[in-house]
């Protein structure tokens, strides 16, 4: 009966095209055929994401006065409140998880050769809309920690050359981190971004499904593949299932904590960092010293950070040796390299 | 040597005077070393000096002359060095006239010469003992700086050290008959510890308590009044209980027997009941009623206390594992009020008042523990929420790693 | 044959199990956002405004009430006004009280002293008492802070 009322809509929606294009669709089947559920992985935390927040719109309160009163009123008096909070902070942290990875072993697979170069960068704009959305959301809550985060933060916006100033302002809504940071944040977070997000994502699995699954180039042609439907997406549903069980057992056994109210007269507490993914960066801001001969240390830093964004963005442009599947040393080792420098100086910058 | 070197200073100072009108005192006593400059050098940072004062009005002589035997003539007026024991007087020469004074400052008080002579440092003084404290020694004599500066000392951070360069120097207060511990017991006290740590102004240090310029030690029946100016609720009860008769009687100073006069230290329980090391031992015997009203105090006290103590950890053991139970904890705060209510009434000595507070208390302390296991009971409701919800994941997982098999069965057709 | 039936008997199970596991863990989804979308008893956090209950209280008495998190004072004055104030003591935290013979406000524990408007008049607080606003809304007393 299920299917029968799928038929109608799909018969009324024009969905054949669709139909068809999925049935026929397939995903190679090699040794790296694990890595291709990180994309699904992130759609559904995203997804997941999207609804939490929706729930907590009904009563979060975007104002310096009423935004911690209202999320303490969410998890204390409001129904599965603690669940949907919690449910939604710890799948930020997971979603930025898994879209790093999914970026590492696209770059490993080097999945972004042409004619998927577009597809790449998508994705990475997608990725630093991510880094955005954990920013703007962390504030919302207007606790002690969350206050002082943005406050470093937006410092280090401050640090780029030539424009830091200006960035800071804007992203402040003024010169210190007030109820305008709250109030503008909160636009970012919950219309900004997401229209963004939306019209990029659409952008980035229409290009997936155009060019199909990369897959490494093999002699004689392609290699075993597995029909996307029902094969994949029952494994991805597996995936999809085991992330909600895990999501589950966070929010219940390590529910997130509401903190203090922020007050921008106190003192910073001890200790103030960012969120994880932001720690490597921060760190290694922090140990650069003031001055490196004639330049400000932490607008250098800056600059290295974003040059080096820059370059790995356009790994398609100058990786000319993965059309022939030729192996490049330096760009693997690169990425390696990448991998390990912000795993060790997150875990510095998280025990020091 | 001395002479031609004098007299080359005198012409300097002189020629730098001729042009500014400068004081001939501070010019000369300025350009000298050693000893005879350090009086003009600590005139700058001086109060007098800023109000337009300077030398000649309390050392007298002529100002406007350089030739020293001039300047300096008992005939212009020229005290020299001031004695000792005409020093309160010279002070109070200009502050004693309240006209005088009131042009400067119209809230200033003019009567310390008055007081000074009620207390022990001016009748001593007047007796012809020049050990004792004038003007000088507590305020600083050439560069006197306002009580509220700082740098003063009499100002109220620094009043207790200087007070005790005399009072803890056993050889200087040899042969007066008191003790010289009372800096170093001070030191340790809690209003020592409000006025140096917490920089609360209000707290007391020896002025306070002994009067400044008519410095004595309050005796036994005002000692009460003393603590009571800022403790005025444990007056009040005290005033009320069966201790105040007891130890008028007695003729011992209220608060002082329990909680010391320079040493008070922060109270604790041990002080009270009838374990070995209480102070109500010192007097209550066997079967005495107040013996019995001090073991029940004592007893309920610590029922309180124990109560707030664990509804505390029954709570915090839910915060802990994530139950978000601040406004309970905020209730509990409110028990805590009890406690130290009933610790307040504890000064009245009756067992009536203090068990009041104490049921008072232990009613909230019960409220919050029962706030406790509600939210550890949600806890475990939430618990077996997930389990549930996980065994419906966990055969999705499995129902769809089945079908996949099923799906891929080697030898499968289509 | 039997292997067939068993076959099918296998994959009708499978897609009974599927089928009852979508259905429950949706349902274990669900229930949760549904019953978040019920607005609770308590319609919103009280962080401003609070309400400090009925307008009973004699002239020149004063009642102690919660403010969020802290005490506050509710004090009707001899002319039958309601002012509120924290209650919390610049000095030292400690929770002040009403004076009705003085007609001030007084804290027992250090003989810190407020007048009507907050300010202080004598003994140690550093600082005035918050005051909020107070009016009567109906039979109820409604204090507003900020």
């Amino acid at each position: 009966m299920f299917r029968r009322a799928l038929d109608w809509v799909g018969n009324r929606a024009g969905l054949e095209g669709a139909q068809d294009f999925l049935k026929h669709k397939t995903v190679p089947v090699h040794s790296g055929t694990i890595w291709y559920y990180l994309g699904g992985v992130t759609l559904f935390l995203f997804v997941i994401q999207v609804l939490t927040g929706m729930l907590l719109l009904l009563y979060y309160r975007p104002t310096p006065t009423e935004a911690f009163e209202s999320v303490q009123f969410i998890v204390t008096q409001v129904e599965f409140g603690w669940l949907i909070r919690s449910v939604h902070s710890w799948a930020a942290n997971l979603m930025v998880l898994t879209a790093l990875l999914h970026m590492f072993s696209v770059f490993f697979l080097k999945a972004y050769r042409k004619p998927r170069e577009l597809t790449w960068l998508s994705g990475m704009a997608l990725l630093l809309l991510t880094f955005a959305f954990g920013f703007s959301g962390y504030l919302l809550p207007w606790n002690t920690l969350a206050y002082f985060a943005t406050k470093v933060g937006t410092d280090m916006a401050g640090a780029v050359p030539v424009v830091g100033r200006f960035l800071r302002h804007f992203l402040r809504g003024g010169e210190e981190v007030t109820g305008a940071t709250l109030t503008r944040f909160f636009g970012f977070h919950v219309a900004v971004l997401p229209g963004l997000t939306t019209l990029l994502l659409l952008l980035h699995l229409a290009l997936v499904q155009k060019w199909g699954i990369s897959s490494p180039k093999r002699p004689g042609g392609s290699g075993p593949a597995m029909p996307f439907y029902p094969n994949f997406v029952l494994r991805e549903l597996i995936g999809w299932y085991g992330a909600l069980g895990v999501l589950g057992m966070l929010a219940a056994l390590f529910p997130w904590e509401l903190g203090t109210k922020a007050d921008p007269f106190a003192s910073a507490p001890a200790g103030i960092r960012p969120e994880w993914y932001f720690l490597a960066v921060f760190f290694t801001l922090k140990l650069i010293p003031g001055k490196v001969l004639i330049f400000n240390g932490e607008a250098l830093g800056i600059l290295v950070f974003g040059l080096a964004a820059v370059g790995w963005m356009l790994v398609p442009f100058w990786d000319n040796r993965s059309e022939d599947e030729k192996r490049h040393l330096a760009l693997t080792g690169g990425g390696v390299f990448v991998i390990a420098y912000l795993a060790v100086f997150s875990a510095l910058g998280y025990w020091r | 040597m001395t002479a031609i070197r004098l007299a080359l200073l005198g012409a300097l100072a002189g020629a730098l005077a001729a042009q500014s009108g400068m004081d001939t005192c501070v010019g000369c006593h300025g350009a000298l070393e050693g000893p005879l400059a350090k009086p003009a050098a600590a005139f700058e940072a001086d109060v007098h000096k800023a109000r337009g004062f300077s030398c000649v009005n309390c050392h007298g002589g002529d100002p406007t002359v350089l030739d020293p035997a001039a300047s300096m003539s008992r005939a212009r007026g020229f005290k020299g060095k001031i004695d000792r024991r005409a020093t309160p007087g010279l002070c109070a020469s200009c502050h004693n006239d309240a006209t005088l004074i009131h042009r400067f400052n119209p809230r200033q008080r003019v009567d310390q010469l008055a007081q000074y002579r009620t207390s022990v440092h001016g009748r001593r003084l007047a007796a012809g003992d020049t050990r004792v404290a004038n003007c000088v020694d507590c305020h600083g004599v050439h560069g006197i700086r306002e009580v509220r500066d700082p740098l003063s000392p009499v100002h109220p951070l620094r009043l207790p050290e200087t007070c005790a360069r005399c009072h803890s120097d056993s050889d200087r207060m040899k042969g007066y008959g008191i003790v010289t511990d009372q800096f170093e017991k001070y030191r340790r006290s809690v209003h020592w510890e409000a006025l140096s740590r917490r920089g609360d102004l209000s707290a007391p240090s020896c002025a306070t308590c002994h009067g400044n310029h008519g410095a004595a030690p309050p005796g036994v029946a005002t000692v009460v009044h003393v603590c009571g100016s800022c403790h005025v609720v444990f007056e009040n009860l005290f005033a009320k209980s069966p201790h105040k008769k007891a130890f008028d009687e007695l003729g011992i100073p209220g608060c002082v027997v329990c909680h010391g006069n320079h040493e008070v230290a922060r109270p604790t329980m041990a002080l009270v009941g009838v374990q070995p090391g209480s102070l109500c031992l010192n007097c209550h015997g066997e079967s005495d009623k107040g013996r019995q009203a001090a073991a029940f105090m004592r007893s309920r006290i610590d029922e309180l206390a124990t109560a707030l103590d664990g509804s505390e950890e029954i709570l915090k053991r839910a915060e802990r594992s994530g139950m978000e139970v601040s406004p309970a904890l905020v209730e509990l705060s409110h028990g805590r009020e009890s406690l130290i209510r009933a610790k307040v009434e504890l000064h009245g000595f009756d067992p009536v008042l203090v068990d009041g507070s104490v049921k008072k208390g232990l009613g909230i302390a019960a409220a919050a523990h029962r706030a406790g296991e509600k939210a550890l009971q949600e806890r475990d409701f939430r618990r077996k929420g997930l389990l549930m919800s996980l065994a419906t994941i966990a055969v999705t997982m499995a129902a769809l790693w089945l079908a996949l098999r099923e799906l891929e069965r080697p030898g499968k057709k289509g | 044959m039997a292997e067939q039936e068993t076959t099918d008997g296998r994959r009708r199970l499978i897609r009974a199990l599927l089928g009852s596991g979508f259905a429950a863990s949706i349902a274990s989804f669900l229930y949760p956002a549904v019953r978040f979308m019920v607005p609770p008893q308590v319609a919103e956090s009280t962080v401003n405004q609070v309400s400090a209950g009925k307008a009973d209280l004699k002239p020149n008495s004063a009642r102690i009430f919660r403010f969020g998190a802290k005490p506050a004072l509710l004090v009707r004055t001899a002319t039958g006004e309601f002012r509120a104030f924290s209650a919390v003591c610049s000095h030292l935290n400690c929770t002040v009280q009403y004076d009705d013979e003085k007609r001030q406000i007084w804290c027992a524990c250090h003989n810190g002293q407020f007048d009507l408007n907050g300010k202080v008049t004598g003994g140690p607080p550093p600082s005035p008492l918050e005051q909020y606003t107070a009016h009567v809304q109906g039979d109820e007393v409604v204090v507003i802070r900020g």
